[in-house]
């Protein structure tokens, strides 16, 4: 089959470990002077296509970031990690508060045709703000077949078999290329960089370029009323036996 | 935290070798110290990402990485598992360092390779039962006999010794001499004449094993010293220098580990109904706790950039691993303070850091070396 070129994203969002705050006017989450690492299922993603590169199935691995500045430390990641190439698509301050799915997609959509790449693979969805929409609307965008959740990844003929995992199980799907997958948890066990390749990552090309280089509008057709705490539970009660159990739950008249 | 002073690069380092330690290492460290066994699958790990050969030049196998590199490196390794950071320390800054420092290019070719990429382990013998801190009076003799040494003689409390291939050991050719009549040479772990015995009982660091090891007419051919003869201590000193760099930063590693649980403790117990954190006796503590890790980091990475740039750094790595030392005994105290009784019992992991700090103000004294090189420089 003819070698895929592999478009990845790596979006950078606040560590997993790290406690989020709401910030006080309601406007977000508190961002600044916290740990930020590459989306985990983008981390998946990643691993996904350097190993399809590995397998000589890929000709080149291209990580892509939208976001500010310090998404090209995120970059800098994915080539120590097997990247070939990054591009970063600088978007930053208000302008990235309201970066939404869709304006991400059609980032992604432009780079695919200036790249000429035939693969796409996504996370199934950014930590952060848990939207899983992006690979969707992506494939919706370059009317490619698309293969969301996957969890295993094979090339068959000319064309793609992927596992899914769906509400009731697994689901076996084959797809022709070009195509959009997006990566589950159970895809693979991504890789740590190695020292040796951290420092050839320095080597690595690294682009830069905005939305507007690339014609695209990423203007939100949404805006964010307000970010909320989620409430506080209340501290649970002992009860001593069963009937306790039953009489308290009859009270609060759940039973 | 505190990246501004770090390169891309070594923030890069930082992160993996962090996220590697949190999730594979960290979690197994409580069960080796009870276990006392070799975390051999953490060297496993430790050779993946290329740390265990971390500053051997590519060419000998290695990842050819600078020593601010390896700070960073070992600092993150000891805040997970202080014992896998010091059987790290023996194999690479003291075997494997000694060799790529001293080595011949055969020898370097012939040893480093299988040290870098983990499948054998290395060990460094110097101290023996009557010779610590001043090892230049050693008693482990090496005679020359037709283009061999027999070694007779025994060390003590050599870290890694159960498990090792490869020994760098430090023997006398003539006692008169002093200690330039010392030589430097390399063994296989399975030389005839060589048996080594675990020590056991130790009061921290239990996982990284410690033993003795006699030497019975065990013949090892010329071949293997390193450098002149007669050279061996003067090489030693060096590659003693270098490695207080290592331990400097295990130090830090193990501060910080300590600070983080104290810090997580007093933010959830709540004594009379009030946060420990929201006290101020505690909060100067955990202040005082963070600047001192921060000062002792500051000057681990000043004497790895002065190592890195090739300027002379003696003073510097001695004053690095006598503060750091301090600090991290510092602060394992405070922290088993700060949590009460629970710090007191394991599965805390307070108790733990507590003895595994102790250590590293025995190892390798330096304050002498710190009142002697002062003086010297007058
Ligand atoms: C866990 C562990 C791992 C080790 N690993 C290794 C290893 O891999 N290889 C190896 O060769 N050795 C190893 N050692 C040995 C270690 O380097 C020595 O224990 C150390 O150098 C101290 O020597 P000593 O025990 O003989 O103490 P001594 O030299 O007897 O010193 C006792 C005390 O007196 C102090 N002291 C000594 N001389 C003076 C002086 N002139 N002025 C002021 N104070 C002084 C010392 O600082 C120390 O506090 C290890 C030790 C331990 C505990």
């Amino acid at each position: 089959m003819s070698q895929l070129r592999v478009l990845v994203g790596c979006k950078r969002v606040i560590d997993y470990a790290v406690k989020v705050r709401v910030k006080p006017d309601k406007t977000g989450v508190v961002k600044e002077g916290v740990k930020h690492s590459m989306n985990p299922f983008d981390e998946i993603a990643l691993e996904e296509a350097v190993r399809l590169k590995e397998k000589q199935v890929a000709s080149e691995v291209i990580a892509v970031s939208c976001g500010p500045q310090a998404c090209q430390e995120t970059l800098r990641t994915a080539l120590a990690m097997g990247a070939d190439r990054a591009l970063h698509v600088e978007v930053s301050g208000s302008e990235y508060e309201g970066l939404l799915p869709l304006g991400v997609a059609k980032i992604l959509a432009a780079l695919v045709k200036k790249e000429e790449a035939n693969l796409v693979v996504l996370g199934k969805q950014a930590i952060d703000d848990d939207c899983n929409q992006t690979g969707q609307m992506l494939a919706a965008l370059l009317d490619w077949p698309q293969a969301t959740f996957a969890s295993a990844v094979s090339v068959e003929g000319e064309g793609l078999a992927v596992t899914r995992e769906v509400d009731g199980g697994l689901e076996n799907v084959r797809l022709s290329l070009p195509a959009v997958v997006t990566a589950d948890l159970r895809l693979n066990e991504p890789r740590y960089a190695t020292l040796p390749n951290i420092m050839k990552s320095k080597k690595k090309p690294l682009a830069q370029m905005t939305p507007g280089d690339l014609g695209v509008d990423i203007n939100p057709s949404l805006t964010v009323l307000s970010v909320e705490d989620p409430p506080v539970r209340e501290a649970g009660s002992k009860v001593e036996d069963v009937d306790q159990l039953i009489a308290k739950l009859k009270d609060s008249g759940v039973f | 935290m505190s990246g501004y002073f770090l390169s891309e690069d070594e923030l890069l380092l930082k992160n993996t070798v962090q996220d590697f330690a949190d999730s594979e290492i960290a979690p197994r460290a409580a069960g080796y110290d009870e276990s006392g066994e070799f975390p051999f699958d953490n060297f496993k790990g430790m050779s993946d990402l290329g740390l265990l050969g971390l500053t051997i030049d590519e060419e000998y196998g290695g990842s050819g990485g600078t020593f601010r590199q390896l700070a960073v490196a070992v600092e993150e390794i000891a805040r997970a598992c202080a014992a896998t950071s010091t059987s790290y320390i023996a194999h690479l800054s003291l075997c494997a360092q000694f060799i790529h420092m001293w080595g011949t290019e055969g020898q370097k070719r012939q040893f480093l390779p299988t040290l870098a990429n983990g499948e054998h382990i290395g060990a460094f013998a110097l101290t023996e039962p009557g010779s610590g801190s001043d090892a230049g009076a050693m008693r482990t003799t090496a005679t020359r006999s037709n283009g061999s040494y027999l070694l007779n003689g025994s060390k003590t409390f050599i870290t890694n010794a159960p498990e090792a291939s490869v020994f760098v050991v430090l023997a006398t050719h003539d006692r008169n001499l002093k200690t330039r009549g010392i030589d430097a040479l390399i063994m296989e772990g399975d030389s005839e004449g060589l048996s080594v015995n675990p020590l056991k009982g130790k009061m921290g660091m239990r996982a990284s094993s410690i033993a003795e090891v006699v030497f019975e007419d065990c013949a090892v051919s010329e071949e293997n010293r390193m450098g002149a003869e007669g050279e061996g201590f003067r090489e030693t000193m060096q590659v003693l220098n270098s490695s207080r760099i290592s331990i400097a930063a295990q130090c830090v590693g193990i501060a910080q580990a300590a600070y983080e649980a104290a810090v997580s403790h007093v933010k959830q117990r709540e004594p009379f109904g009030q946060k420990l954190a929201e006290l101020q006796a505690i909060q100067w503590m955990i202040a005082d706790m963070a600047t001192q890790i921060d000062a002792a980091r500051l000057l681990v990475m000043r004497v790895a950039s002065m190592r890195d740039a090739g300027m002379p750094f003696v003073k510097e790595a001695s004053m690095a691993k006598l503060f750091a030392s301090r600090v991290a005994v510092e602060a394992a105290d405070k922290s088993v303070q700060m949590h009460g009784g629970s710090g007191y019992l394991a599965p805390t992991p307070a108790e733990r850091y507590y003895r595994d700090a102790k250590v590293t103000e025995i190892l390798r004294n330096t304050a002498l070396v710190i009142a002697r090189v002062s003086c010297e420089m007058g």
